[in-house]
């Protein structure tokens, strides 16, 4: 179960096939370790997509402390490489992509405004939804995000919703929906198996296994904690994927888009993460050692391993490293400076977009 | 330029904290994700990690500082040398600063006022022809599946059964079983996946066995359903029907018979609807199919076999929001809805017989409720009955008696009487479940106490 280090020696060897060769039978639920081959851009680009939602959350948790963002707040720090991975596979603007309340990588990752989401968190007219919204629940039509949803396991029927509107259109878009280990033990996401099985719908569900339902861990709520497996009753294909590596969550989303957009129906993929921050901001995380995440910081950062690569193959320098790191911090700060000073929604938004 | 590290909220109440201890000292090199040090509130000790990267310059509050308020300044980072800048205010203490708001007012501004559409007259010399309130259901969706091909069906058994009911008769073999979908028993799933195809602008109506059964969906039909709109700043819309018999049958027992007008009437982002007759439950459900909103359909089973005249139209849809003048009287305003309004009407007849003229109000949309048309009418007779089978409390009759005391207080003559179900659980012996639900002979008495006769 535990996520291991990736090595593309060892991935060779087990590449799945299951998306391939269209059987709709279950594929060995062994971790995949099976990486896309990322060229200089391709790293360049996943480094610097990554880097951009450790800052952004970084800054959103600081903006927190300041009391400028209010409520709830879920910051997805040590999870980058599984949007960012899966968002590689995926045609921006029309395959659509859901989620829960953990939310704000997503959303950069669907090429959503910095600057608009984090003005939704501080709940100014510039945010997502007007300030009306907040941290959990942010939409753009544009980029096909459709949230955003505050109740756990709520989005996983409303991302098989949108596939079936694609599958009644006869797109081939296909929709992507994010939820938990904690969501994946909510009925309405089995209902939702199965009918995305019986009717097949080009839906793929990715379970981010970040260990923690809250301060519940895995192994103390789950009878299946392998949650690529989860599907098997239903006859849904699974493969467990080391989400901190962001080629192999690329390689493994290829696989499922494929599956999906050909018309074979479901997928699921299970992303073996690991939040580093609490649940939420008021979460001191006591239910974990600080040596547990002090060792997955140390050893399996998502962006880490992307920028020894980098240096490694002589395809960025440090100065290269801090140039994007410059701009990145620029671009969040941008964000966070708009949210700040932008106003208040204008008191009559209390009554608009009630009713249509 | 050096930054200030502030004290840190860590929950939506926290106002102070203690700082516990340093973890860094000063001249210490630090990067984002460096704990800085931990602080202590009433409910947790958590970690204050840095964003910024530089050397730790200053420590401004010392390890074991008690009531450290949020938002201080407790140290200062940046490269070797540098001095803090003068503190813009906005970053010493923002939650004292006023934040930039549109309008510097605390007043709630006015709710805006919804004016309901009159009923579209009909043309001269057009016909009526009896048909059940079933048939008018069934034309009415069969009709908008030709109009839009957007439009599909969606529920237990509505296809190849043809319809718990037979509401859906027929309409596998003219649509297909692309637009007329059986669903597995499963609510809460299906409601779900209709309010994604909705989101995505397909127009699904999703019929419940039962709304009893639709407490499973419950959370979809609420939280997302009726609150994205809002939720999203006007972007998503969720153009969905959710539609199916509601109330008590017969001798179906508690789990089975419960009225759910009051509990989705109370919900900003839904409209409800709750048709009698079967020329509403057409024209209704027809522009319930077309609203670019959540609309909760409310039927009745024992209303379905029942006849009245519907008019020989191509296209009859009525206004969402109107209640119907159903008889115009003087003496007393009877308001009801759905099943109720078959109490009310047979009440009307006897009382006539009495010399009590009772006006007779449908409201046939619980939400947005025409509150005007049953204010105009009690300004008129000075007294109101309310009638419904759903429970007394917090029910539809408690809302329509505040808005009359709230806007014909001086036109009353007499307390607004409510006729409402029992508060119990229905009852499955016949005798009992009888004495649960309104009678004629209890409008009959609430009408004559009201007016004193």
């Amino acid at each position: 179960m535990a996520v291991r280090p990736a090595t593309e020696k060892r991935s060779r060897a087990s590449a799945p096939t299951s998306a391939t060769k269209k059987t709709g039978k279950i594929s060995n639920p062994a971790i995949n370790y099976q990486v896309a081959e990322f060229d200089k851009d391709d790293e360049l680009k996943a480094y610097h997509d990554m880097l951009l939602i450790r800052r952004f959350e970084e800054k959103a948790g600081q903006l927190y402390g300041m009391g400028l963002i209010g409520g709830f707040c879920h910051l997805y720090i040590g999870q980058e490489a599984v949007v960012v991975g899966i968002g590689k596979a995926l045609r921006e603007g029309e395959d659509q992509v859901t989620t829960s309340y953990r939310d704000h990588g997503h959303m950069l990752a669907c090429g959503m405004d910095p600057k608009g989401v984090m003005a939704e968190l501080t709940g100014r007219q510039g945010g997502y939804s007007r300030g009306k919204g907040g941290s959990m629940h942010m939409f753009s039509r544009e980029k096909q995000f459709f949230g955003g949803h505050g109740i756990v396991g709520a989005q996983v029927p409303i991302g098989a919703g949108l596939a079936f509107a694609d599958k009644y259109r006869g797109t081939d878009n296909v929709s992507v929906v994010y939820f938990g280990d904690g969501a994946a033990n909510q009925g309405q996401v089995y209902e939702t198996f199965n009918m995305a099985q019986l009717w097949k719908l080009p839906v793929i569900f990715v379970i981010e296994n970040n260990r923690y339902a809250m301060g519940t861990s895995v192994s103390r709520s789950s009878a299946q904690t392998d949650f690529a497996k989860r599907g098997e009753s239903f006859n849904i294909p699974g493969e467990q994927v080391d989400g901190m590596d962001v080629r192999a969550v690329k390689a493994a989303a290829d696989r499922a888009v494929e599956w999906a957009r050909a018309g074979n129906g479901p997928y699921i993929l299970e992303m073996q993460t690991y939040r580093y921050r609490g649940h939420s901001m008021s979460d001191p995380a006591k239910y974990r050692t600080k040596d547990e995440v002090q060792k997955m910081r140390d050893e399996r950062d998502p962006i880490e391993q992307v920028r020894k690569r980098l240096v490694e193959k002589g395809w960025a320098s440090e100065d290269d490293l801090k140039e994007i790191d410059k701009n990145v911090r620029a671009v969040v700060t941008e964000a966070a400076d708009f949210a700040s000073a932008d106003a208040e929604p204008d008191p009559s938004e209390l009554w608009t977009d009630i009713l249509r | 330029m050096a930054i200030d590290i502030l004290m840190p909220a860590l929950s939506p109440t926290m106002e102070e904290g203690t700082l516990t201890k340093w973890l860094k000292k000063v001249g210490d090199d630090v990067k984002s994700g460096d704990v800085l040090a931990e602080i202590e509130t009433d409910k947790a000790t958590m970690e204050i990690e840095a964003v910024d990267e530089g050397k730790l310059l200053e420590i401004l509050v010392a390890d074991g500082t008690e009531g450290v308020k949020v938002n201080a300044v407790i140290a200062r980072v940046g490269a070797e040398g540098e001095t803090s800048a003068p503190k813009p205010a906005a970053q010493a203490a923002p939650a004292e600063k006023p934040l930039p708001v549109a309008q510097a007012s605390s007043t709630v501004p006015a709710a805006p006022a919804v004016k309901a559409e009159a009923d579209p007259d009909l043309p001269a010399g057009t016909q009526f022809e009896s048909k059940t309130v079933r048939e008018a259901l069934r034309e009415a969706m069969a009709e908008e599946m030709r109009r839009d091909g957007d439009v599909f069906l969606m529920g237990e058994e509505v296809a190849e059964y043809q319809g718990a009911y037979k509401i859906s008769q027929g309409l596998l073999d003219e649509f297909g079983a692309k637009r007329v979908i059986d669903t597995p028993i499963t609510e809460h799933g299906f409601a779900g996946i209709g309010v994604g195809a909705a989101f995505a602008g397909l127009k699904p109506i999703v019929e419940f066995m039962t709304f009893n059964f639709a407490m499973q969906a419950i959370d979809q039909i609420i939280n997302s359903a009726a609150k994205t709109l809002y939720m999203s700043g006007g972007q998503m819309g969720c153009p969905i029907v959710f539609r199916g018999p509601n109330g008590a049958a017969a001798r179906v027992g508690a789990q089975h018979s419960q009225d759910y007008a009051a509990w989705y009437g109370m919900i900003p982002g839904l409209k409800v609807v709750m048709p009698y007759s079967a020329a509403d439950a057409k024209g209704l459900l027809k522009a319930a199919i077309r609203d670019p909103n959540p609309v909760i359909f409310l039927e009745n089973e024992v209303l379905y076999g029942h006849h009245f005249d519907v008019p020989k139209l191509d296209d009859y849809v009525l206004p969402i929001g109107k209640a119907r003048i159903h008889k115009a009287g003087k003496d007393i305003t009877i308001v009801s809805f759905g099943m109720g309004m078959s109490y009310a009407i047979k009440a009307a007849e006897e009382l006539a017989g009495l010399g009590i003229d009772a006006e007779v109000i449908d409201l046939r949309t619980i939400r947005p409720m025409d509150i005007e048309t049953v204010v105009n009418s009690v300004k008129k007779t000075g007294r109101c009955v309310t009638v419904e089978e759903g429970w007394p409390q917090g029910s539809v009759g408690s809302e329509i008696a505040y808005q009359i005391q709230a806007n014909a207080f001086d036109y009353l003559d007499a307390p607004v009487g409510r006729i409402t179900g029992k508060d119990v659980p229905m009852p499955y012996a016949a005798n009992l479940e009888k004495l649960a639900l309104p009678t004629v002979g209890d409008v009959i008495e609430a009408v004559r106490a009201v007016t004193y006769r």
